[in-house]
């Protein structure tokens, strides 16, 4: 909030370093288990560059996917109801990992934890 | 001599199944909605009656579909169930011979040939009516077996039929199939044993029968006989005790089925008490297994006959939800006519419809854009192909609409692969947004490039007063009226026919008929209603990257086999598929118009010339 008052044009990088305290797998290895393509994934960014929702918003598949894989699940909820289902994302990945299909899964899964 | 004790399994078999038939059929409809009941209530009194067991005839009893399927199950089929009805109805007449027209017991006509021997009636009498009756219940009875023989066959070689995939049993479907296999052959047994004893037999039971006399010591005939007629009965009676819990549920269900969609009850959106029926309509026929290209990539697990036979035994789960591409194949051959799309979008929805999507980051604002006639609409997967929307956009130019692209700078996606996921009331919320967005133009026609937008706007968004038209037919229109001038390619191409598109709003002339103006369209035998998918489908949420390009690969076999210049498809998410297999070359129609375009120049010279004539 400070930072906007001072706007030199130059901002901090928020700290992207991984709690390995806070981290869970837990999610992860459920999709994993379910849609098993998660692993194919290398981050390349193609999902996100040709995402419908990421028009309209700051959604990118290919940061929550990291974040899965990471075990970060914080605010994730939120982030997956975003998406649209598309499939454009499915048809541009170099990969070939299923990603609508990988999308409800993190979404089913959130949905029943709850967070 | 009117009874016997050897009826009861029989006659306890039938009352036994009459009621259960009764309760269960009472509480599904009783579980119907009041608007449903209703329309029950008004059907049975309206002459929709007469269609409805018009329909029953045909379907259930000559089995009309199943015999364009294919022939062979088709006279299988018919020969039991009308062959079965033949037998009943026929018996009874010829009882009432012997009993003087009066009303029998309803084993009485089963039995028959136990209780009456007719020795004056000689096999080809034809010209009495006793005779005539013999004759042609024997003429009958050979008919379901030669039905059974087929079956058997069938067992043992289903290719001849068409089918390659028959599904599994369960265990009431195991009584229930053996019983049926034993029915027929042992009312010849008995019919023919008592025929060698006190004479009377038609052609066949009296030859029979005689055969029988010849090998069998006269002794043992009379007790064999006997046994006979109780096994045929105990027969009789276990089929009917299982048939509730077995396959053969489909019998009575489907004429249930029949009526109450002649009065206009449907499943639609949700799983209910319709559906049930519709579950147990489902003969497992294996017609649909046989079409879905998903058992060539080895998910024959998810075809409709096992989806449908684990909705009925509830035991549903995720994977059979999700694996399937809503391509309508299926839908299309089901000789029952099941809705299977709805009711596998309606049990998806049962698992997904809690997901909360509130796509609060939406721009709140609506384009204002007054004074244009044409919205043009590519959809997601349009962007995903630019060189379609690129093609769009030159073609309209060349053409002077005045047009709006309504989701130049990317679309808010139309809600049609949220819906075919069952997530109504998020796929609501984009609709919302698309809906505010058009009528907001004042457009009369909303064009678009993909099918899946376009089915959705059609049949969901209710646009008053707002024309929806792909691409295809836009192009056709603007042809016709003289507002584009194409040239002829001479190309020789293939249409394909994306599933959205053919099956899914029955679109299948216009393109063909814009398609001749440019190029020289080769006929294939999968097209139209039988056309293929092309494996990228977004209805499915199941499938493997493999799997699709399985399903791709064989598709693009079929259409390529002609050796077409191109392969022409009408929708981006079929061309972005087909592409990525690498192996032919793929073109939007209206990639093709806007290739054929007259100079745009000379386009120019003449709507000068008219505006100054
Ligand atoms: S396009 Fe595919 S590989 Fe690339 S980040 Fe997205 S999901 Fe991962
Ligand atoms: S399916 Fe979802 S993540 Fe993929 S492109 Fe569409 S909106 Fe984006
Ligand atoms: S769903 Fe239709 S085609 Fe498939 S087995 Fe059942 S009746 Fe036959
Ligand atoms: S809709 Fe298509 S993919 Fe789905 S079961 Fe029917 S034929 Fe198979």
């Amino acid at each position: 909030m400070n930072e906007k008052k001072l706007a030199f044009g130059y901002t901090v990088s928020k700290d992207r370093q991984i709690d390995f305290d806070e981290a869970s797998l837990e999610l992860y290895n459920k999709v994993c288990a379910a849609e098993p393509s998660i692993r194919l994934c290398i981050s390349c960014g193609t999902c996100a560059a040709t995402c419908s929702a990421a028009k309209f918003s700051d959604f990118s598949l290919r940061k929550l996917i990291l974040q899965v894989r990471r075990g970060i699940t914080k605010g994730l909820q939120a982030e997956v109801s975003k998406c649209m289902l598309c499939g454009k994302c499915q048809l541009a990945c170099p990969r070939g990992v299923s990603t609508r299909a990988l999308i409800m899964q993190i979404n089913m899964n959130l949905q029943k934890t709850g967070k | 001599m009117t009874f016997d004790l050897f009826v009861i399994p029989f006659f306890g078999g039938l009352i036994f199944l009459l009621v259960v038939l009764f309760i269960k059929y009472s509480r599904w409809i009783a579980l119907i909605d009041r608007s449903g009941r209703r329309k029950i209530g008004y059907g049975l009194f309206s002459l929709q009656i007469f269609p409805a067991t018009w329909e029953v005839f045909l379907e259930s009893l000559l089995h009309r579909r199943m015999w364009k399927q294919n022939k062979l199950l088709g006279y299988m089929h018919m020969s039991f169930a009308f062959g079965w009805l033949l037998l009943i109805l026929l018996g009874n007449l010829e009882s009432r011979i012997y009993s003087g027209g009066h009303l029998n017991p309803p084993y009485y006509p089963i039995f028959l040939k136990f209780f009456v021997h007719d020795k004056r009636v000689l096999p080809f009498e034809l010209n009495t009516l006793p005779g005539f009756f013999r004759f042609i219940m024997d003429f009958v009875l050979l008919y379901i077996l030669s039905g059974l023989v087929l079956a058997f066959f069938k067992r043992i070689h289903s290719r001849w039929f068409g089918m390659k995939n028959t599904s599994r049993h369960n265990r009431f479907d195991q009584w229930a199939i053996t019983c049926l296999w034993l029915i027929f052959p042992l009312r010849l047994l008995a019919e023919s044993l008592t025929a060698s004893i006190y004479g009377g037999g038609g052609f066949l039971t009296n030859s029979v029968g005689d055969t029988l006399a010849m090998i069998l010591p006269a002794a043992v005939t009379p007790g064999m006989a006997y046994v006979a007629w109780w096994a045929y009965s105990s027969a009789l009676g276990i089929f009917f005790i299982t048939l509730p819990w077995s396959r053969y549920m489909h019998i009575p269900t489907e004429v249930v089925m029949i009526y109450l969609k002649h009065f206009g009850v449907k499943s639609g959106k949700h799983l209910n008490s319709f559906s049930e029926i519709e579950m147990r309509a489902c003969p497992k026929c294996g017609v649909c297994i046989d079409v879905c290209q998903m058992k060539d990539a080895g998910a024959v697990g998810s075809t409709p006959a096992y989806f449908v036979r684990s909705l009925r035994m509830k035991e549903g789960n995720s994977l059979l939800n999700n694996n399937c591409m809503l391509c309508g194949r299926c839908k299309e051959v089901c000789p029952v006519q099941i809705d299977l799309l709805d009711l596998r979008i309606a049990s998806r929805n049962l698992e997904n419809q809690s997901i909360d999507k509130p796509f609060s980051y939406l721009p709140a604002d609506v384009p204002d854009s007054k004074g244009i006639n044409v919205l043009y609409f590519a959809g997601c997967m349009g962007h995903l192909t630019p060189s379609v929307k690129k093609a769009m956009v030159s073609i309209m130019d060349a053409a002077n609409v005045k047009y709006k692209f309504l989701d130049q700078d990317g679309s808010v996606c139309c809600g049609r692969p949220l819906m075919m996921a069952g997530m109504f009331e998020a796929a609501r919320s984009l609709m919302e947004k698309n809906r505010q967005a058009i009528h907001a133009s004042g457009a009369r026609i909303l064009v678009t490039s993909c099918p899946i937008c376009y089915k959705i706007f059609n049949e969901e968004y209710k646009l008053f007063g707002v024309e929806v038209l792909h691409h295809s037919q836009y192009l056709l229109r603007l042809v016709e009226a003289g507002s584009l001038w194409i040239n002829h390619s001479g190309l020789s191409v293939v249409y394909h026919d994306p599933c959205e598109l053919g099956r899914g709003s029955e679109v299948y002339k216009e393109p063909r008929k814009l398609l001749k103006r440019v190029a020289k369209l080769i006929p294939i035998e999968q097209e139209r209603e039988n056309a293929l998918c092309c494996g990228g489908s977004i209805g499915d949420l199941a499938l493997n990257q493999d799997q699709r390009n399985i399903i791709r690969d064989a598709a693009l076999d079929v259409l390529l086999e002609p050796k077409p210049d191109f392969l022409v498809t009408a929708c981006p998410l079929c061309k972005k598929t087909f592409s990525s297999a690498g192996t032919a070359k793929v073109i939007d129609i209206a990639e093709l118009v806007a290739q054929q375009l007259e100079k745009a120049d000379n386009l120019i010279e003449e709507t000068v010339e008219e505006s100054i004539l």
